[in-house]
């Protein structure tokens, strides 16, 4: 058969009929042809010309070379370290918060003597459906201070109404549990994913040998997931890092800028006080600080390296635009 | 039944499940209580439990504001466009990265690559700038065209490719079948699986994108659900009903998608990554 002798193995011999005749070449271009275009035009020149922008000063739509001006006026900008600040109480609090309530959901997901296990998993799923927009102005209703559904509520147990979204520590609670209503289920559905991975026979050795919940927990789910974890961690960095929707639709930032984000505010100083040049800084430090991160939990979890890899790609679809 | 330790065990698990999936669930009825009663009957105290009689008067309050049909149609013009074009694209350039030697190869993988270690929001500026000199700025293409080479598609659909035999490919290539028709009658039906997971995922992002749409859309006839959304609730008067209607609606072929294609939802939303 000629396919045996001209396909060896995958990868050597790739279709060497280019080499022949050389005008064949037009159709493998052609495959690979409108997505290289696409980038170069939208993707490769406006990197380029955001790196560019970040250097110069923007007076009245003329830009002119102005050096490291722009990074130096970040660094002395209290708003862009206030936005820093709020992202670090989010990758501080949130996203352990969540990741440490997913996980417990996943453990007793999986519990062999749990019952409709299906519609468990599909209610805890659900809000992960929610379309951004839309989760975050529901959430802006019923945190509503007068007439609220969640003060209505606190008012049953005696609880006088809380000024949710307009006090700078309640507005950074909010922001925490609207993030973590959505995005816990969809963790946990994840964790379980791996925890189905490993085998029934495991858990029963650890019962004879009398290991309780917690200490199969620790010494058996933990060591095994570690790379599921280390991919939800990295993914909700990611998004921590990347976050805009929510905190614009909730609080617009505010109040007094606590829920203000780098993201957020890039579209502040771009789009609001039409500042490119400054608003292209703030967008390579967000790249930057992605970048450091990165090669930091790169290190910290070198043996996983698939893992983060796989984070990141997967984050870069999930990407909001 | 006598209570021992482990029922005792088992009941607490179940008690802090149910609250669990109660808080989880919990907004979804509230929003169909919410978008059937008018404002007032909304923040009442005590507010109401259960659906009202107001759904087609905050249907037609929505559609007098902001044109909520033609919001929805927008938005699933758009979703669908990008995610059969984008789609087409991923799955021509994956399949040219993974089956053939060409020239400028290796710097086309690099910039996939790149692509996707890049957040998009430094694309932001110039992006905007671009728009603006192609006088693109409030059309359909300004939102769907900059974003149609989409590296995350083009990694799944060439990653897929790679598995593929190229003895198949070869074969076909000897019965005198061209580079191009071989790809669409006998490669692309065989990626079928993974090309649907991708059109469910693109399908969920360009539906969910909010950022470059309200950045690019600014007249009523050209808003996507979220930034009419948005619109409604930014306004002096708010009304909460209608939006939470809207909400409602707009959530729900998000929702209708994740219960058709349960499976391929979440090997969708994870990515392929994590195999479970």
């Amino acid at each position: 058969m000629a396919t045996a002798t001209t396909a060896p193995h995958r990868g050597s011999a790739r279709f060497v009929r280019g080499r022949t005749r050389p005008r064949i070449r037009v159709v493998h271009w052609a495959f690979a042809g409108p997505a290289a275009a696409l980038f170069i035009v939208f993707f490769a020149y406006p990197l380029g010309a955001s790196l560019y922008q970040s250097f110069t000063n923007d007076d009245g739509g003329t830009q002119t070379w102005a050096g490291l001006a722009q990074y130096r006026r970040m660094l002395h900008d209290p708003v862009f370290w206030k936005s820093l600040y709020n992202t670090g109480l989010l990758l501080i609090f949130q996203v352990p918060l969540m990741i440490g309530i997913a996980l417990v959901l996943a453990c007793v997901l999986n519990q062999s003597w749990l019952r409709f296990k299906g519609t468990w998993r599909i209610a805890f799923f659900l809000p992960s459906v929610t379309m951004l927009v839309a989760y975050a102005v529901v959430f802006r209703v019923l945190l509503k201070t007068d007439g609220g559904m969640v003060n209505q509520a606190l008012g049953w147990f005696g609880v006088s109404p809380v000024d949710w979204l307009n006090n700078p520590v309640w507005a950074r609670v909010s922001l925490i549990g609207t993030i973590t209503w959505r995005w816990t289920g969809y963790n946990a559905v994840i964790l379980l994913a791996g925890l189905q991975s490993i085998h029934r026979e495991q858990y029963e050795a650890a019962a004879i040998d009398g290991a309780g919940a917690v200490t199969t927990f620790r010494k058996i789910v933990v060591p095994q997931l570690r790379p599921v974890i280390l991919f939800c961690s990295i993914t909700s960095t990611i998004g921590t890092l990347q976050l805009f929707d929510e905190n614009f639709v909730l609080t617009k930032g505010g109040p007094d800028n606590a829920t203000m984000t780098p993201v957020l505010y890039l579209y502040k100083v771009g789009f609001d006080q039409m500042d490119f040049s400054y608003a292209s800084a703030i967008a390579w430090a967000v790249v930057l600080i992605i970048g450091v991160l990165s090669v930091i939990q790169f290190r910290f979890f070198g043996q996983s390296e698939n893992t983060a890899r796989d984070a990141r790609k997967v984050s870069s679809g999930r990407r909001r635009r | 039944m006598t209570l021992n330790p482990q029922h005792l065990r088992r009941g607490l698990v179940l008690l802090a499940l149910t609250v669990g999936a109660f808080i989880s669930v919990l907004p979804f009825y509230w929003m169909v209580v919410a978008a059937t009663h008018s404002n007032d009957e909304l923040f009442h105290s005590p507010p109401p439990f259960v659906p009202g009689g107001h759904f087609i008067s905050n249907i037609k309050s929505l559609e007098s504001s902001v044109g909520f049909s033609r919001v929805m149609l927008n938005s699933l013009g758009i979703a669908v466009v990008y995610t059969l074009i984008s789609g087409l694209i991923s799955a021509m350039a994956g399949y040219g990265l993974a089956k053939y030697r060409f020239r400028g190869r290796g710097l086309l993988l690099a910039l996939v690559l790149t692509t996707m270690m890049v957040p998009f929001q430094v694309l932001l500026v110039p992006l905007f700038q671009m728009m603006s000199n192609l006088g693109w700025v409030n059309t359909y293409q300004a939102v769907i065209v900059p974003f149609l080479a989409n590296s995350f598609g083009i990694f799944l659909m060439r990653q897929a490719f790679l598995d593929f035999p190229d003895e198949l490919i070869e074969s076909a290539r000897i019965d005198g079948s061209g580079d191009i028709r071989t790809f669409y009658r006998i490669v692309l039906p065989v990626v079928k699986p993974q090309l649907g997971a991708l059109a469910i995922f693109t399908f969920m992002s360009q539906w969910n994108s909010f950022l470059w749409p309200l950045l690019m859309l600014d007249s009523q006839d050209k808003y996507t659900a979220p930034v009419a959304l948005y619109t409604l609730v930014g306004g002096t008067h708010v009304d909460y009903s209608g939006l939470i209607l809207g909400s409602f609606l707009a959530t729900l072929p998000l929702m209708l998608i994740f219960f058709i294609f349960q499976k391929q939802f979440v090997s969708g939303l994870l990515g392929g990554a994590v195999k479970g």
